[in-house]
């Protein structure tokens, strides 16, 4: 954090206060743009989701103030973590997160804690599906499961986003429920690994269903199981015969995989509850509008919805979680 | 046939005067965006994304498409006036570009450039018309080994382009692989180099490289020089664009086999700047006069400037057919297309036929557009030039550290910036090439994550790039690059024997 960030961040506050105090009796709004921090890169699902909340609040004006999304993706997010952690006080500085908020400081040791922010609420989960390249023998998760086990170690290649992220780390899960490792390759963003895997250079990817949607329906990719305890709930069509609710979860095909993915909101640390009450509305406002229901729908996400003391008590949980997981994979940083 | 009727289909939904209007400012958006070093293509779409929400599908993809054309008309104007190149794929641009306004050429060059652009695009734009669904299946053969092959031979057809001493070269580009390294590893998911410090977290950006090195360190040196400015006896002539089209004929086989290296590693997902480096090469190697490239040569900035563009456009065609970005500027435009409700891949074509003819139509008439546009702005642009040092000097310094600024909106960014600037200075002080080490800061890191993958994929073993009749082709490629140049002597040396 530079000089002029915390003189900035000390007037802001100060700002704050003294238009609280003068507005008691009104709820808090912002006074300038809010930035709208994305830690990842563009083009992602993080990113695509920020930049089409912004679309959203901006269409639909549900906010005075312009929404500006900013990427800090450095170190695997940990950039973009640390500015909303050092601009405390800040009520115009929120970032959306991916699980990078757990396995980015577990992984690199970078100084950071979600308790060093202040948790918003949770948009949406997102799901994990295990897909094969649809010129692959496999129609079932069993049948690519025991093949797996049947041939050496190493014979099979799994692509994924980025190294000790939630992609390795259902693939560790994947390589225990076999016994048999598989080759891991990582690669920048999930639409890269996507082409991998219809390029027929892997055998495998855990692709997120928007990653893959678009290849699925046509006719190049094929999903094999969903790693979440129940089905979706997506009954339209995608393909001619299939929809998401088709897709069976892994633990039926004998792979007792669970992960899903948190897609929320963190605001900076020391803030006010009326101001984070102002941005839980918001996304609220933002939920209801039909937009956000078609992109739920596209991207086959799990919509729970979650705030308060409800959210930071999932979110202890999902990192307790991690930090198990990623202890046994042998990817916490030394 | 059916492609054309389908074409002409897309024409008449571009062509309304509603449209048109839209072209002309989202190309005049672009250029101002394409100037300011640092703000670039991808943040400028980022920032006026959200305004196009509210304008019905077809004209915000036009209006957004032109912003991109603009865009990459712009960043050519601040390369060959200041030496600063305000996107990775100008900067081979500045070797010939900015000597040539140096010696009161800048209409020329400024004429080249946007003539080669409008080519290398053109051809492109023929390129996804006819042959979209061909080419989209080519490029899903491009896998870990292959990138790195396409990367490899970058590499190797740019090796030699310097005049400096090989050592000079080879130390250079070190430094720009080590500067590359530091930052995030890919693939081990671990950091490197970064010592602690949260700053360099996010590693050395190109941008702030480029902008530090090219456009600090060239003014530092004209301070040493006595504050005067070279450009000073730029005209403002309205018949340099004539008369530089007529020497522009001359030179296509050059454009030529620029646009096949643009269109090709714009279609495999090379990408815009190792094509402008490796034309760049290329045309230096095909040229009977290879000692005057770098001194002002306007085929050094033919070559480069086609296929950038060539691969810049063709890059478009991966991301519509396949939903991967070829570029950042693409990944923001892939953003906008979701949210409009159209998911990018194998069946866009066929789904959407009205919104992806309606595209192409306006990558016609927006290159067209922004040519005119572009073109009649020349003589105004040179005659910056004419401007005193003292005055023109200061406002660039003020611009670059807005540019630096804004590539991650942070100070530590203009620091380092000013710092690259001393570097810069001394390097050219002491003769030290800077082409290389930009290379090697460009593409170090994509080619060692490449190199890295392929080897898990293979479990260490080298054969996976010789494993397909493409990879090993490449390959076989790139070494006969890498040793074109001893050939020569190497037949000599036989012959007398």
């Amino acid at each position: 954090m530079n000089k002029f960030g915390k003189w900035a961040g000390r007037a802001i506050v100060t700002a704050a206060a003294t238009f609280g105090l003068a507005g008691i009796a009104q709820a808090w709004e912002p006074t300038k743009p809010v930035e709208f921090v994305v830690p990842a890169g563009t083009g992602g699902g993080a990113d695509q989701m920020a930049r089409f909340i912004q679309g959203i609040v901006a269409k639909n004006k549900l906010m005075a103030q312009p929404l500006v999304v900013v990427n800090k993706s450095g170190g695997a997010g940990a950039e973009g973590f640390l500015e909303v952690k050092g601009a405390k006080g800040d009520p115009h500085k929120i970032i959306i997160t991916l699980s990078n908020l757990f396995t980015t400081p577990l992984a690199t040791g970078v100084p950071f804690n979600w308790r060093d922010l202040t948790p918003g609420a949770m948009l949406a989960l997102d799901q994990f599906v295990l897909w094969v390249n649809a010129d692959s023998p496999y129609m079932t998760a069993k049948e690519y499961i025991d093949d797996i086990k049947a041939k050496p170690a190493s014979t099979f290649k799994m692509a994924g986003t980025g190294s000790k992220q939630e992609d390795q780390i259902i693939t560790a899960m994947i390589d225990k429920a076999t016994g048999k490792k598989m080759i891991y390759v990582p690669f920048k963003g999930g639409g890269d690994v996507a082409v991998q895997l219809v390029g027929g250079h892997v055998n495998s990817t855990v692709n997120n269903p928007i990653e893959a949607e678009a290849h699925w329906r046509g006719g190049k990719l094929r999903p094999l199981c969903i790693m979440d305890n129940e089905r979706l709930s997506y009954t339209e069509k995608v393909t001619a015969t299939q929809s998401w609710a088709d897709i069976p979860t892994c633990q039926s095909a004998g792979v007792p995989i669970e992960y899903l993915m948190l897609r929320g909101i963190f605001l900076a640390p020391g803030v006010t509850q009326d101001q984070v009450d102002f941005y839980v509305d918001l996304f609220k406002k933002v939920r209801e509008t039909p937009e956000w229901a078609d992109f739920m729908k596209k991207g086959a996400f799990k919509q729970t919805f979650m705030s308060g003391k409800e959210f930071a008590d999932w979110v202890s949980k999902t990192e307790s979680m991690h930090y198990g997981l990623m202890k046994e994979a042998g990817f916490l940083a030394k | 046939m059916e492609e054309f009727n389908n074409l002409m289909h897309g024409f008449s939904v571009a062509l309304t005067l509603h449209n048109l209007g839209f072209m002309v400012l989202g190309i005049t958006l672009g250029i101002l965006i394409g100037v300011l070093p640092g703000l670039g293509g991808a943040n400028g779409i980022a920032i006026l994304l959200p305004l196009t929400f509210s304008m019905d599908q077809t004209s915000a993809i036009i209006m957004l498409s032109c912003i991109y054309w603009g865009a990459l008309f712009g960043g050519a104007i601040t390369s060959i006036l200041f030496n600063i190149p305000g996107e990775p794929w100008s900067v081979a641009t500045t070797f010939d570009g900015y000597p040539m306004a140096q010696q009161g050429r800048a209409g020329a060059a400024l004429t080249a450039a946007f003539t080669s652009s409008f080519v290398g695009a053109f051809f492109a734009v023929l390129l996804i018309t006819f042959l979209a669904p061909l080419v989209a299946r080519f490029a899903l053969r491009f896998g870990a080994a292959e990138m790195f092959a396409v990367q490899m031979l970058t590499f190797c057809s740019f090796v030699g382009m310097s005049k400096e001493p090989p050592a000079k070269t080879l130390a250079v580009m070190t430094l720009g692989f080590a500067l590359a390294a530091v930052g995030m590893d890919t693939v081990t998911g671990t950091l490197r180099m970064t010592f602690g410090y949260t700053e360099l977290l996010k590693g050395f950006d190109f941008l702030i490289a480029v902008i530090g090195l090219f456009g600090i360190g060239e003014i530092l040196l004209t301070m040493e020089e006595g504050l005067a400015f070279k450009g000073k006896s730029a005209k403002i002539q309205f018949n340099v664009v004539l008369q530089t089209w007529k020497e522009l004929l001359r030179y296509w086989r050059t454009s030529l086999r620029s646009v096949l290296v643009g269109c090709w590693m714009g279609v495999t997902p090379g990408g815009a700047t190792p094509a402008s480096f490796m034309a760049y090469g290329l045309a230096r190697r095909g040229a009977k006069d290879k000692d005057s490239f770098g001194k002002g040569n306007i085929e050094g900035v033919v070559a480069p400037e086609t296929a950038a563009h060539a691969a810049g456009t063709s890059a478009l065609l991966p991301m519509l057919t396949l939903g991967i970005p070829g570029s950042p500027t693409a990944a923001v435009l892939l953003g906008g297309l979701l949210i409009w409700g159209l998911q990018p891949g194998p069946l866009l074509f066929a789904e959407k036929p009205d919104f992806v003819w309606g595209l192409i139509a306006s990558m016609y008439l927006g290159n067209i557009v922004g040519l005119i546009v572009v073109l009649t702005t020349v003589p105004w642009w040179a005659a910056i030039l004419r401007i005193p040092f003292s005055v023109i000097g200061p406002v660039i310094i003020v611009i670059c550290a807005i540019g630096a600024y804004t590539v991650h909106n942070s100070l530590f960014d203009v620091v380092m910036m000013l710092v690259f600037g001393v570097f810069g200075y001394l390097f050219k002080k002491l003769r030290y090439p800077l082409a290389p080490l930009v290379l090697a800061l460009v593409l170090g890191d994509m080619a060692e994550s490449s190199f890295r993958q392929s080897m898990l994929l293979s479990q260490g073993s080298l054969d996976i790039f010789w494993a397909n009749p493409l990879v090993a082709g490449l390959m076989s490629l790139s070494f006969l690059m890498l040793l074109w140049p001893v050939i020569p002597a190497l037949k000599h040396y036989l012959r007398s024997r």
